[in-house]
């Protein structure tokens, strides 16, 4: 087969930029640890049981109670989405700290995206999404339902409030 | 010439333009919307319910249906026109043009009604009308039996032109058809092991995961069966419209076989931020998709080389001015080569939703939908309307309505585009804004998006003209009394190099296809044998109507 020496130059051009990139994609990952969400261990939670008191952390009332200080400035926190809220939906923690969300759905597919982070998950029923971020900025941040999830989509959201 | 083929083609594309034009007219409403200037209440008089139901009619139709039947319409007519040789069975193509069509009729009645309010991704728990699966089911059936036509008519042309390689033109356009097939598997499973019997209330629960993996399993390799034929026509009929030769031949081949083999275990990373699928799933898929950049690369390597090709034998000198001797004032190859440059542009965005963690930053913000007009709404309609130019004029007999209005088409398209798809990219990168949104009415509106939806409104509107003025071409030139002075022939670009000898690998598909199925059990087996294995506790999601 006939191919011509530009076009070799060119495609090596290719393959030498791909791996600049993959290189870069790894040290975001190893180094600066900027994770995507994978399933965690040790949930097993059924979408029609999840929001029963006793049965899942999502349970749990009121829902404020599903914010645990770990440690100090170490927050974990169980936020159950639903048509067209996520509970708890405002989340109050000190400046400096460190959050890790678990989000789970008990009826269609949602999203979760926070501002002015690289937390961003689909939220499936029968599924945990888990992401953990640091926030040193006071402020209040929003997190968004991003994947369609009926006629008040748009209406879906909460806030972090950083103090 | 194959009189019954090119009535067929006619059908394919009339049911494509139609169904655009009803799923093109939202466009300019939901940018709008985004921008503040909310019709949806005036659009209540003629029955649509809400921004959501407007939305999954621009995608279904769009995306689904406008793509599918133009697709199988073109490529059954330049597998026919490349082989010189008519359909070996006419049947078993209007068999799949009836069964398309029947399928739509079926999914567009729920729809219509605001019984499937589901987006064209429909994934469950949402719960559309059954009739829904059932018709977008037999439309996907209906294109399987159009492949089915056209490889009978391969193999008959194989059968009475022994030891001959088959013309690049039909190779490339049956690669994508077996592509499809094989990429379809996907969402047929998923239709008829999941969704049917789960809305026929057969089956009680279902699971939302899985449904997700197997419909991005199609997902994925559909964006190449819209672009594939873009390349059949930028490779194989571009560079004789603009006077050139198709610069290395067999190299497109390769490119082709490349795209039925990666095309379709690349699905996850549409999947990135899915709880529900491992991180070594993911890294795979995405390095996968790595390497279906390199004969993304090597297309507009050849493609441009072949474009020179013809630019300096109109005369074109120096290193750039070759660019300028291209035929401009012809509308088919403007809008072409439009398209191929936003294409450039839609690429690269597309590497970076590729590219793994960088997803997070972009998923399911504005920036998809910025993205993915470039892509199909550009690379892929563009080219279409540019095909039409020639293709429609060819079918009706008639000469080109207003040729002037097409060139103009395409440049508007070309000038919205880059506005409305600016617009879009930049909000989401910089403020997350979600897709798939009624933004303008949303309570956490940020004023600081306004000026780039604004941007893309703009655009938007610059978009609907630019659509009109293409209907008006078309329709104008489906009626009209002005008839052709010559036949015209489908463009066919001859090779530049002397490729007359085909490697025999490079002309055998068996190899190919046993190649793909290896691959896409290493990438796709596992994790559907995880999830079939455990449905006893997963299918477990009962529906919701919630629109
Ligand atoms: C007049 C030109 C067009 C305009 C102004 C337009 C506008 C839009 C807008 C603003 C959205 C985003 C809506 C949202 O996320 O809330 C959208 C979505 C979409 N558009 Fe278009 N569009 C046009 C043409 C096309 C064409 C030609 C295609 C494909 C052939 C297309 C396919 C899609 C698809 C698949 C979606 C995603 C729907 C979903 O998220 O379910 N559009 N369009
Ligand atoms: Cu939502
Ligand atoms: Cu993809």
């Amino acid at each position: 087969m006939h191919i011509d020496r530009t076009e070799k130059t060119f495609f090596m051009f290719s393959v030498a930029l791909i791996i600049v990139f993959a290189i870069a994609v790894g040290i975001s990952g190893m180094v600066y640890g900027i994770a995507l969400p994978t399933p965690p261990e040790g949930f097993d939670v059924n979408p029609q049981t999840v929001a029963t008191p006793g049965v899942s952390p999502w349970g749990e009332q009121p829902p404020d109670a599903r914010l645990h200080e770990l440690a100090p400035g170490e927050y974990e926190v169980y936020i159950l989405a639903q048509t067209w809220l996520y509970l708890p939906n405002r989340i109050t923690i000190p400046a400096g700290s460190k959050i890790t969300f678990y989000v789970t759905s008990k009826d269609v597919i949602h999203g979760f995206r926070l501002d002015d982070t690289n937390i961003n998950m689909m939220v499936i029923p029968g599924e945990v999404s888990k992401l953990t971020a640091t926030f040193d900025e006071p402020g209040t941040y929003n997190f968004v339902c991003h994947e369609y999830c009926g006629v008040g989509h748009h209406t879906m959201y909460g806030q972090l409030i950083v103090e | 010439m194959f009189k019954r083929t090119n009535k067929l083609t006619g059908w394919y594309l009339g049911v494509a333009f139609a169904s655009l034009f009803i799923g093109g007219f939202f466009g300019p409403f939901q940018s709008l919307e985004h921008a503040g200037v909310n019709l949806y209440p005036q659009l209540q008089a003629i029955g649509v319910q809400s921004y959501y139901q407007g939305l999954t009619l621009h995608g279904v139709l769009n995306a689904l249906v406008f793509t599918t039947f133009f697709i199988v319409g073109f490529m059954t007519f330049s597998t026919v026109n490349s082989l010189k040789r008519d359909l070996a069975n006419h049947t078993v193509s209007v068999v799949s043009l009836v069964v398309m069509i029947v399928g739509l009729l079926i999914a567009a009645v729920p729809i219509l009604l605001n019984k499937a309010t589901v987006m064209f991704t429909f994934y469950p728990p949402l719960l559309a009308n059954e009739w829904f699966y059932v018709g977008l089911t037999l439309v996907v059936v209906g294109s399987w039996i159009g492949g089915l036509s056209m490889y009978l008519t391969v193999a008959a042309w194989r059968k009475e032109n022994p030891g001959e390689s088959i013309p690049f033109i039909a190779l490339a356009s049956t690669i994508t058809m077996i592509m499809w097939q094989i990429a379809s598997l996907g969402v047929a499973v998923e239709m008829l092991i999941l969704l049917i019997p789960w809305a026929f209330g057969i089956a009680s629960g279902t699971d939302p995961q899985l449904a997700r993996t197997l419909f991005w399993f199609t997902g994925h390799p559909i964006v190449y069966f819209w672009l594939l034929p873009s390349y059949v026509s930028w490779y194989g009929m571009m560079p004789k419209q603009a006077g050139g030769k198709l610069f290395s031949e067999n190299l497109a081949r390769l490119v082709f076989w490349l795209f039925l083999l990666l095309s379709i275990p690349v699905g996850f990373h549409h999947q990135f931020v899915d709880p529900g699928v491992p991180a070594g799933w993911k890294t795979l898929h995405s390095v996968l998709t790595y390497s279906l950049f390199l004969p993304s690369m090597l297309t507009a390597f050849t493609v441009v080389a072949s474009l020179e090709l013809g630019g300096r034998a109109r005369g074109g000198k120096g290193l750039l001015g070759w660019i300028r001797a291209l035929p401009w004032d012809s509308p088919s190859y403007t809008a072409q080569n439009l398209a191929m440059i936003l294409f450039l542009f839609g690429g690269i965005g597309g590497l970076t939703n590729a590219s793994y963690n960088v997803n997070l930053a972009i998923h399911n913000t504005s920036w998809i939908p910025g993205h993915f007009h470039l892509t199909v709404g550009s690379a892929a309609t563009l080219t279409y309307f540019g095909v039409s130019y020639w293709l429609v004029p060819k079918l009706s007999g008639n000469k080109l309505f207003k040729p002037k209005w097409a060139l103009a088409q395409a440049w508007t398209w070309f000038a919205g585009m880059i506005l409305f798809s600016n617009g879009l990219h930049v909000v989401g990168l910089n403020f997350g804004s979600p897709r798939r949104t009624m933004l303008g009415v949303s309570p956490y509106f940020n004023d600081a998006w306004s000026p780039l939806l604004i941007e893309a409104a703009i655009g938007a509107t610059i978009l609907g003209i630019s659509g009109l003025i293409f209907y008006t071409v078309i329709v104008g030139t489906v009626f009209s009394k002005q008839k052709l002075d010559a036949p015209i022939e489908m463009p066919v670009a001859e090779a530049y190099h002397d490729e007359s000898h085909v490697p025999a690998w490079l002309d055998s598909f068996k190899p190919w296809i046993i190649a793909t199925a290896v691959l896409i059990l290493v990438a796709y087996g596992p994790m559907l044998f995880y999830f079939f294995s455990n449905a006893a506790t997963r299918w477990t999601s009962p529906g919701f109507m919630v629109w």
